[in-house]
């Protein structure tokens, strides 16, 4: 019987243990949150120097001021959205967490509208949307905050001869007018349209900025970045539309309207296709727990604009 | 503490063990109806306010499929369409070749072949559908599209698509119900009783006369159920389908890029919201009706097949 009693003794010891932990946690919660709100606030008012001083000298002094006052900072950060937004916030997740190791960040890739639609409904804290809001998400109480700009490049397969179309060009393949590359500075080929699906923010973006929403004719709709980028680079004649930060060597990027699709030319407002990321918030930023409005406080710092180029997008102003 | 602790020990406690047994039992069959029932209801809940909002014409005659337009259309014959074609044509193809091979299986196969052609025909059934997929885009789709470029040469009409269209989805689909109209054609042949083939060959008919004239129609309620699950295995695939078909909803023509039931509801759920994703669950809900409808048909073949036994 005696290892009866040892086994209830331990387990009972066992609970007591997970409850006390229980215990703790929660009042190291409490007095953190105590503590740090009004850490925020003088965080807040560091970012917002930090901002209006960026390119100063003090920028980097005080953004380095509002990391170390949260830099005791912990909880948890849950965000979901966009594909398109995949590299971004895995980047961003990373390097916060190392900034702030208290802190958990998960991010989910669901889609855009899934995305908004989850912070609308609070299961996560910020929701990814490769595209502006709508009218009707907005009026769900949700704040639009542009961290970032991605251009969309046009991809043909690596063989075809055209170097550049021009918007009219693209907009005519786009809705089925031009049907052979011969008509669009290229070989006498057939043009196979490739695009996203309906609802994708890449697809929404592209036809908003070529102003043919809905009278696009695609022979392929994916549902994916990547499935466009292996359609368009195993099928002769195919064009399609990416991310600007997924080109690589397998496919050929074209011009539009002359202007290369770089990273120079879409600051620079010369080239024609690109769109914000969003990241989505229930209510405005400072109404945000301190852990967001530290995420955003980093995102706004020279460091997380570097982060933001660093993946091939461009930071917002 | 040497002896060891039983709980089946004693008159008393085995009777509580019994009735335990039998709640647990209980609470296991109750699952699976839980499960059948919640998805229905579920599937209810979520499908009919759509179609309450964009009327039943609208969205099952429908042919303009605009789900994010400012002016959006949610016209899903097309799409409908599609899946009706391209089974029936699945089933055209798979279900001639699966039988012929059943019979190949089960009364003429040398011993030494058919145990070389019994194992391909598992191990086909035991391949991930997304496999089917990924070939079907490397070598199904470049050949097409070779195909579609010496049809259409010159058209100016007609939009290409690079291979990923109605054939292609058609043939994917073809080769994925093959295993299941093989294995069941082949028990329906073997479960024939021998004196059938006996007195026919007997009587002097052929082999190939002893087949088709005696075997075969001795098989059918076994056949047809092998169609029928055929049927529901192609109109309910979505993965191997939409590697290769394209996905832009078409009339369901030969060189047309089509979208699927099933893949109507993968390609767009990520990224759909209000209106369009309650649509997108609609189609679930049709999709849904016609597995039903099958079902209980093949449940009605069976009894009927029963009580004639």
């Amino acid at each position: 019987m005696k290892k009866k009693f040892a086994a209830i003794a331990a387990a009972a010891a066992l609970v007591m243990t997970a409850l006390a932990g229980c215990g703790t946690t929660e009042t190291t919660t409490a007095d953190n949150a105590a503590a740090s709100s009004q850490a925020a606030v003088s965080e807040a008012a560091g970012t917002d120097t930090a901002a209006e001083a960026a390119g100063k000298e003090d920028g980097n002094e005080a953004a380095d001021e509002a990391a170390s006052a949260g830099a005791d900072l912990s909880g948890s950060i849950s965000m979901a959205g966009s594909t398109s937004m995949e590299k971004l916030s895995n980047a961003l997740a990373e390097s916060f967490m190392a900034k702030y190791p208290g802190v958990t960040v998960t991010a989910e890739f669901t889609g855009s509208g899934a995305g908004v639609e989850a912070v609308t409904t609070g299961s996560v804290d910020i929701g990814n949307a490769s595209r502006n809001l709508t009218e009707e998400e907005k009026a769900g109480g949700v704040a639009e905050n542009i961290v970032a700009i991605d251009g969309i490049a046009v991809v043909t397969d690596p063989a075809n001869t055209a170097s550049g179309l021009t918007k009219e060009q693209l907009s005519g393949i786009y809705t089925g007018e031009i049907k052979n590359w011969k008509d669009a500075g290229g070989a006498d080929q057939a043009i196979v349209v490739v695009g996203r699906e309906a609802g994708s923010g890449t697809r929404g973006a592209f036809e908003e900025l070529l102003a043919i929403e809905d009278q696009c004719a695609y022979a392929n709709e994916l549902d994916s970045t990547g499935a466009v980028m292996a359609k368009v680079a195993a099928t002769p004649g195919a064009i399609g539309y990416v991310s600007l930060d997924v080109i690589d060597d397998t496919v050929k990027t074209l011009s539009v309207d002359e202007v290369e699709p770089t990273v120079e030319n879409i600051k620079g407002g010369s080239y024609l296709l690109s769109r914000p990321f969003v990241m989505a918030t229930r209510g405005e930023i400072s109404e945000q727990n301190e852990t967001v409005q530290a995420l955003f406080a980093y995102l706004a710092s020279e460091e997380g604009r570097t982060l933001v180029e660093s993946v091939g997008l461009i930071a917002a102003d | 503490m040497k002896k060891a602790f039983s709980i089946v020990k004693g008159r008393h406690s085995k009777n509580a063990v019994e009735k335990t047994a039998q709640i647990i039992f209980i609470v296991c069959a109750f699952f699976a109806v839980l499960a059948v029932f919640s998805i229905t209801l579920y599937m209810l809940i979520n499908g009919t306010p759509a179609l309450f909002k964009v009327g039943l014409k609208n969205i099952l005659f429908g042919t303009v499929w605009k789900p994010t337009a400012k002016e959006p259309g949610f016209g899903i014959l097309y799409i409908i369409l599609t899946s009706i074609v391209g089974t029936a044509f699945s089933i055209l193809i798979g279900v001639p070749i699966g039988v012929l091979t059943a019979v190949f299986l089960a009364e003429t196969a040398p011993k030494k072949l058919a145990a070389a052609v019994k194992p391909a025909v598992e191990l086909l059934a035991g391949i991930p559908s997304v496999i089917y997929g990924l070939l079907g885009i490397m070598l199904l789709n470049p050949l097409m599209y070779r195909v579609e470029t010496a049809v259409f040469k010159g058209s100016e009409t007609h939009q290409f698509t690079g291979g990923a269209n109605l054939i292609s989805a058609v043939i994917v689909l073809a080769i994925m119900i093959l295993p299941t109209v093989i294995n069941i054609s082949e028990s329906a042949l073997r479960a024939v009783p021998d004196q059938y083939k006996w007195a026919s060959l007997a009587l002097g008919a052929s082999k190939i006369q002893t087949i088709f004239r005696v075997m075969l129609p001795a098989a059918k309620s076994g056949i047809i159920t092998a169609i029928v699950l055929g049927v529901g295995r192609a109109i309910g695939e979505a993965m191997a389908i939409t590697l290769v078909s394209g996905s832009s909803v078409n009339l369901p023509l030969p060189f047309h890029s089509v979208r699927f039931l099933t893949t109507a509801i993968v390609s767009e759920m990520g990224y759909a919201s209000g209106l369009h994703r309650e649509v997108l669950f609609t189609i679930g809900l049709v999709l849904f009706a016609f597995i039903m409808l099958i079902n209980i048909c093949l449940t009605r073949l069976l009894k009927t097949k029963e009580e004639k036994e």
